[in-house]
């Protein structure tokens, strides 16, 4: 194993970006995520790649779908209102059916916001993330060294199935420090016939668009589309269960969110409640089947989240309203604290037992 | 064993840097580490301050909301956080730039002249060090041994001259006795 280093998180999304090979990296700054785009100037120019600062997020989210046209490696990253810019390329992008890495260190919203941490990008990341019928596939770290790990994934997810992966985090993710160990990915290769790379005259045009005015065309594009992605929910649900084998309180949590509920499930744990925790790693596809096969021995789910509550209708379908799922979370970039998860937990176990 | 540690100051003190030496300290010595930075519109002579949690067992949450360790580098970050210290933990102030006494009594409080000391000494910019040095001395959260390895983590090759000037700083508030 690679040598352990401490790293923000940023800068792992980075380096291991560059480890899976990427080389064509774009982006606007904005706090929380800035790191990234610095981290990629200094390096870029040393390997022979391409640092370009747009002019605007707009810009960047084009740039990186003229790139990813050729069949190269390319991302980039922003936070919250700089992804809400970006939301026309990502449609476009995957009305063209393109492999992209897109990183959004989340920070307060509505409108400009705040820049401290949120998780309030939920529902825009993973119902789409703009117009039209598509999805992304949506990744969501809980630690530098999954931050770094996903990212390597999530190019490898975008390759197979030529689509967006979404490194989804929040602004602590971003700004902590842990230790990473970072190592060369596997490298797996990918059919990319339909890359617009010249044809040298010996074959026919390929041809990137997203544009289809027969609607019959269209709509065949659309069912092939949501067929990949059938086989992605099928395929490439990641969660970790913590405690769960005997829980009868269950926790929904993801990224730093998680990481406060951790402290609160053995805070309850060790007062003898049965409290266990459901992280999903993919926010989409979701992990349907694991919160179903939870309800049938959960008494209480609580969705503790950075927002005011999105991910919570995930659980609530997910267990089809068969168990009642609760909300502990706070906004605008705060952050629950373990005594207020564990507050809500007891709040649960006591109604228990009543 | 679990300790959270909150360094707390001025911005352009090197409040930052100290935490991250004692991540790097705690690393290297096979423990589990985060360290977090305030990361609001800081800018230089604001306030700043970073959580550093090193344990046996992964950490959970990487914030710092009560600490068993204090370390205020100013008046302000004394006047915020004095109340949040976890009882019998610990705040070690440094008593050139914070004329007051800590007014709790329920923790072991360790006055340290750090910015005295480090202008006596002509390493003016390292009295971040020399309170670090003493939290070395006065919690096991991390060991005086081996100062050199994690430094050089920290120090960037560039400034070479500067692992020697670290190292007599970290040692001087090791050695400190209030």
């Amino acid at each position: 194993m690679a040598e352990k280093v401490l790293m923000k998180g940023n800068e792992a999304i980075a380096e291991a970006a560059i480890l899976a090979g990427c080389r064509h990296y774009f982006g606007y700054p904005i706090t929380p995520q800035t790191e990234v785009a610095a981290y990629m100037a200094k390096r870029m120019p040393k390997i022979g790649g391409t640092f370009l600062q747009a002019e605007s997020e707009v810009a960047a989210i084009n740039m990186v779908m003229g790139v990813a046209a050729t069949g190269k490696r390319t991302m980039t990253s922003s936070s919250s209102p700089g992804i809400s810019l970006k939301s026309e390329g990502l449609s476009y992008i995957a009305g063209c059916d393109l492999p992209t890495l897109v990183v959004n260190v989340e920070r307060g919203g509505p409108g400009l916001g705040g820049i401290q941490p949120s998780q309030s990008d939920y529902f825009q990341a993973t119902r789409g993330g703009g117009h039209g019928d598509f999805h992304m596939i949506v990744l969501a770290p809980a630690s530098v060294q999954e931050m770094a790990d996903l990212t390597i994934h999530g190019f490898d997810l975008a390759d197979k199935y030529r689509m967006t992966s979404m490194i989804l985090a929040d602004g602590t993710m971003g700004q902590m420090m842990e230790p990473v160990s970072l190592e060369a990915p596997e490298v797996h290769t990918y059919d990319k016939s339909w890359a617009v790379t010249g044809t040298n005259c010996e074959r026919e045009h390929n041809i990137v668009n997203s544009l289809y005015l027969v609607p019959e065309a269209l709509e065949k594009t659309n069912f092939e589309r949501y067929e990949r992605y059938r086989m992605i929910e099928e395929n490439e649900v990641m969660y970790e269960e913590f405690m769960m084998d005997d829980a009868e309180i269950c926790i929904a949590a993801f990224g730093v969110a998680a990481r406060v509920s951790k402290n609160a499930v053995l805070a309850a744990r060790a007062e003898g409640i049965k409290v266990g925790m459901i992280r999903p790693i993919t926010l989409w596809p979701f992990p349907k089947a694991v919160f179903a096969k939870a309800a049938e021995h959960v008494h209480t789910f609580i969705s503790v989240e950075l927002s005011m509550g999105q991910m919570i209708e995930d659980v609530q379908l997910a267990t089809k309203c068969t168990r009642p799922v609760l909300l502990c979370n706070r906004a605008g970039g705060m952050i629950p604290s373990p005594e207020e998860v564990l507050a809500k937990i007891k709040e649960v176990a006591g109604g228990m037992s009543k | 064993m679990t300790t959270q540690i909150l360094i707390a100051g001025f911005g352009g003190q090197g409040v930052l840097f100290s935490g991250k030496f004692l991540a790097y300290k705690a690393m290297m010595e096979n423990k589990e580490v985060s360290w977090l930075p305030s990361y609001g519109p800081e800018m230089r002579g604001g306030t700043a301050n970073c959580s550093v949690i090193v344990s046996d067992t992964p950490v959970g949450s990487p914030i710092v909301d009560k600490p068993d360790v204090l370390i205020a580098m100013n008046l302000p970050s004394l006047d915020k956080y004095e109340d949040a210290v976890v009882p019998g933990g610990i705040i070690i102030v440094d008593s050139t730039l914070i004329a007051r006494k800590v007014k709790r009594t329920d923790v072991k409080v360790y006055y340290i002249p750090a910015t005295q000391m480090a202008s006596d000494e002509g390493i003016t910019t390292l009295a971040n060090m020399i309170i670090l040095g003493q939290l070395i001395r006065v919690c096991d959260a991390v060991s005086d041994e081996n100062l050199e390895a994690s430094l050089k983590k920290v120090v960037s090759a560039r400034r070479a001259d500067m692992l020697d000037l670290n190292k007599k700083a970290i040692e001087l508030g090791v050695n400190y006795v209030g």
